[in-house]
């Protein structure tokens, strides 16, 4: 064993190594928020739907997901999937899959509270003007609900990027398993986790921050 | 005597024909056998206590608000009938709001604009000359680019009639188009109003401003609990009211 004292060469060496799997981070945040929100806008759609049925599909789904561990979800998609399709579907896809559809349940909640945020005169003037039910959920209702729900799509979203830890469940080298690679192959276990951490901590900070530029931004439309 | 009632209400050539229409949220009739009809070229203001079914009498004209019984025709089209296609009669009848209803997320220009492209099919350039057309006759070219919250209210009202103009409708709703503004705003959009009524526009218009019904209107339609209890000309209306509710409201409006 070492001797104590905190080693900076092995953080500069492995910089490469751990800019690689925070390019995995990053990517599966990124596709898991963009696939989310769109399955997540879908479903609020669907759930503020006349059609009693699509609405209760719809909640179901969102109550079911809502319960359970995204742990779990991941172990389903990863495990339990392949079996049943009979064939593998590859790490990386099932725990992007696993994420979309465990986010779209946290999402569809946040735009269903964005959509009724919106003034009910608004859609009575869309509709006036002669724009049709879809015409007027995109041009008036949903950049409305859209903006009004920015801070927590946001948090939500920084939520998602410390969840893409849990990939190395099934082997996926995303930032923190990197790090810990490195950690244990070169017995570096706190200059590691405390970059890791320091890392962890600016990005959210800095996700933080351009929450409060938007909401500063549009407080002055 | 009720003749004018008689006269105006059956004679089918309305652009609006409103017959026996009733409707009820849950228990309670906010109309109840409402039967007018409105000309081409009318102007037709609405008044009555708060609570009458004043605003409910003109949402239900472009199908906004439904209604359960009787039937209204506008220019031919039946507003109550399933196979009615909603968007297309509602472009055709322009509509303004008591608190303006501006879009907040999109510029002046693109409000008056976003109706024109997406349910007219007209061009980009079109529909930016159709709306500088209306900005400049609501007197508000420079302020196209602006965002609704950054004006006025009565400049955002003026907006929102320049708005409906733009769809060229055939005839403008007017749901309360000056409560919800300051009393040195009310004229300038009153102005708007009345100008727009000299060049022949079909108008119906909740309001409570006698004033502006004495100068413009045609017709005075008086309502109280869901029903129409006065639809008069205007020199009828304002010499001798008949009902007692409508010489009461009169008075209380009227006297101060």
């Amino acid at each position: 064993m070492e001797s104590g004292g905190f080693d900076f060469h092995i953080i500069f060496h492995s910089i490469p190594f751990l800019a690689k799997g925070m390019g995995l981070t990053l990517l599966l945040t990124v596709l898991g928020i963009a696939g989310g929100l769109v399955f997540g806008t879908l479903l609020a759609l669907a759930r503020l739907a006349p059609f009693k049925v699509l609405s209760f599909v719809a909640g179901s789904y969102v109550n079911f997901f809502r319960s359970m561990p995204l742990i779990l979800v991941i172990f389903w998609f990863y495990f339990l999937v392949p079996l049943v399709l009979g064939q593998e579907i590859g790490a990386f896809q099932s725990v992007l899959i696993a994420f979309i559809m465990f986010e779209a349940a946290y999402y569809c909640e946040i735009m269903r509270a964005g959509i009724q945020s919106v003034k009910v005169g608004q859609a009575y003037a869309g509709e006036a003007l002669g724009l049709t039910y879809p015409q007027n959920m995109r041009y008036v209702v949903l950049p409305q609900a859209f903006r009004n729900m920015i801070p927590i799509l946001v948090s939500q979203a920084i939520v998602l990027f410390q969840d893409t830890a849990l990939v190395y469940v099934v082997g996926l080298s995303d930032f923190l398993y990197s790090a810990d690679i490195v950690a244990n192959s070169e017995n570096r276990l706190m200059e590691m986790y405390v970059t890791v951490a320091i890392v962890y901590f600016a990005l959210c900070s800095w996700g933080q921050f351009q929450v409060r530029n938007l909401q500063k931004k549009f407080a002055h439309e | 005597m009720n003749e004018t009632k008689d006269t105006i209400s059956t004679d089918g050539v309305g652009i609006i024909q409103m017959r026996h229409v009733s409707k009820w949220y849950g228990d309670f009739q906010v109309l109840a056998n409402c039967t007018t009809a409105v000309d081409k070229g009318e102007v037709v203001v609405v008044c009555g206590p708060s609570g009458s079914g004043k605003s409910t009498l003109i949402k239900v004209i472009n199908g906004l608000e439904p209604f359960q019984e009787g039937t209204i025709i506008f220019n031919g089209t039946s507003v109550g009938d399933r196979t009615t296609n909603l968007p297309k009669l509602r472009s055709q009848i322009g509509m303004v709001f008591q608190n303006f209803e501006l879009f907040p997320h999109i510029s002046i220009m693109q409000n008056i604009k976003l109706a024109q492209m997406k349910v007219l099919g007209r061009e980009d350039d079109q529909a930016r000359n159709r709306s500088m057309e209306l900005l400049e006759r609501v007197g508000l070219t420079d302020q196209r680019d602006k965002f609704p919250a950054q004006l006025s209210g009565g400049q955002q009202q003026r907006v929102a009639i320049a708005r409906g103009l733009a769809m060229d409708p055939m005839a403008m709703l007017f749901d309360e188009p000056t409560s919800a503004l300051d009393p040195e705003m009310i004229n300038e959009v009153l102005d708007v109003m009345t100008e727009l009524a000299k060049e022949g526009m079909t108008m119906m218009v909740v309001s409570h401003e006698m004033g502006f019904a004495k100068r413009v209107a045609d017709r005075v339609i008086f309502m109280d609990q869901g029903r129409i209890v006065e639809d008069a000309t205007k020199d009828d209306f304002f010499g001798t009211p008949r009902g007692d509710r409508a010489q009461l409201f009169l008075s209380k409006i009227l006297h101060h």
